[in-house]
Formats: structure tokens, sequence, C-alpha cells
């Protein structure tokens, strides 16, 4: 099986979390609605959510997009 | 472990079970008489029918266990269900296509009929590792 591509794209959600409040996994989870797994696996970088759940995402920090994810410059090592 | 990451495992065990257990009666009973003569159509039929209801059985069991999460599929699940079918399909064909030449080529029934088999169990157990190795590693879908 072919090494999937790591994501380039990084992200701020554990330190949203403890900054609302200690916001568990499943809290966010539930206002995203989507597993907890899920969240994990996008927090620890192992999964790039779609434009849409990354909008859920921002929108439950109250937060702009820019704020929760980031994209290195072009040229930049992952 | 995500639910359907659950559902993956139980997949894979049924299916090297129920198979395991299929050759194992067709070994013995070639004991007697050669491999291609043994009555291979109640055992397969059995151990089809038995993976079915142990599939069932264990599903039922783990979506008890996890209520909150069963049937809840999110857009990860879907995006890892299509990635793991693609790759299952791919040994389905390839096991359609051998029984395919060996009609063809008028090889006995016995070795097409478990050529069609071993495609299931190829399928089911590639699909069962692609989905639980996408739940454990990196998985970008784009």
């Amino acid at each position: 099986m072919v090494k999937p591509k790591p994501t380039r794209v990084t992200n701020r959600i554990r330190a949203l979390r403890f900054a609302h409040d200690e916001m568990t996994q499943a809290e966010l989870a539930r206002r995203v609605g989507v597993t907890r797994q899920t969240i994990i696996a996008i927090e620890q970088g192992r999964y790039s959510p779609s434009l849409e759940m990354a909008f859920q995402i921002s929108r439950a920090f109250g937060v702009g997009l820019d704020d929760v994810f980031a994209y290195p410059d072009e040229g930049a090592t992952p | 472990m995500a639910f359907e990451e659950q559902r993956a495992w139980i997949g894979g065990i049924v299916a090297v079970v129920s198979y395991g257990a299929y050759l194992a009666v067709l070994f013995v009973r070639s004991r007697d008489v050669p491999l291609d003569e043994v009555a291979y159509a109640w055992p397969l039929a059995i151990f089809i029918g038995a993976g079915v209801v142990a599939m069932i059985a264990a599903h039922a069991v783990i979506g008890l266990r996890a209520r909150d999460e069963a049937g809840q599929l999110d857009e990860r699940d879907r995006e890892i269900d299509r990635f793991a079918k693609v790759v299952s399909q791919a040994f389905l064909v390839i096991a359609s296509l051998a029984a395919l030449l060996m009609a063809v080529a008028e090889w006995d029934q016995f070795w097409i009929a478990n050529a069609i088999v071993l495609g299931f169990f190829t399928s089911a157990m590639a699909e069962s590792v692609a989905k639980v190795a996408a739940y454990h590693r990196d998985f970008q879908a784009w």
C-alpha cells in the first residue's frame, strides 16, 4: 500500500479547546457533528478536514478559519 | 477505537475464521478423495451463512456497547469506507477474471467456485486491512 502523504495543514485546535474552558474533544465533536476519533485525528494532523468541516470547527470556537488552521508558505518544509 | 474500526476488525476476523474453517474441512475430506472431487458445496454454504450470522451478531453487540457512536458516520468514516471499498474491489475483479478464464478453459467447477470464494476472502481481508490502516495512519482523501 502506498504510504499516504502527510498533510501540511497545521492547526491550533488543542490550544483553542483549552482556551475555551478546557472544552473536551467529545464536546467539540458534538458541536461539529463528527465522531471524537475524527477530532483526535484532525488535532494530531493525521487527517485534513474538508473546507466545510474546517469552517464548522472554527465556528465552534467563534474564531476565523485562519485562527484555527494554517498552511506553510510555498517552499517551506513540512 | 472508532466504531467503524471495530467493525473492520470484526469483518477481518470473521473472514479469516470462516474461510479457515472451510479450508480445514476441504483438506480433511481430501484425505480420502482427490481435492477437486471433495464435496465442497455444503461446507461452503454453511461457512458463508455462519460468517454472515456472526457478522450480524458481532455488529449488534458492539452497536449496543457504543450506542452513541453506532450508525454515526462522519465525512472521515465515509472517505475511509470509500477508499477501502476501492481497494477491496480490485481483488473481486481479479478473482472474477480468473474464474472467467477458468470457465473458458473448461476447468472443473470446483476450481472455478473456489477461485471466486478466494476472491471474496481476499476482498474482505483487503477491506478490513485498508480500513484499520487508514484509521491508524495518516489518511488524506485529497
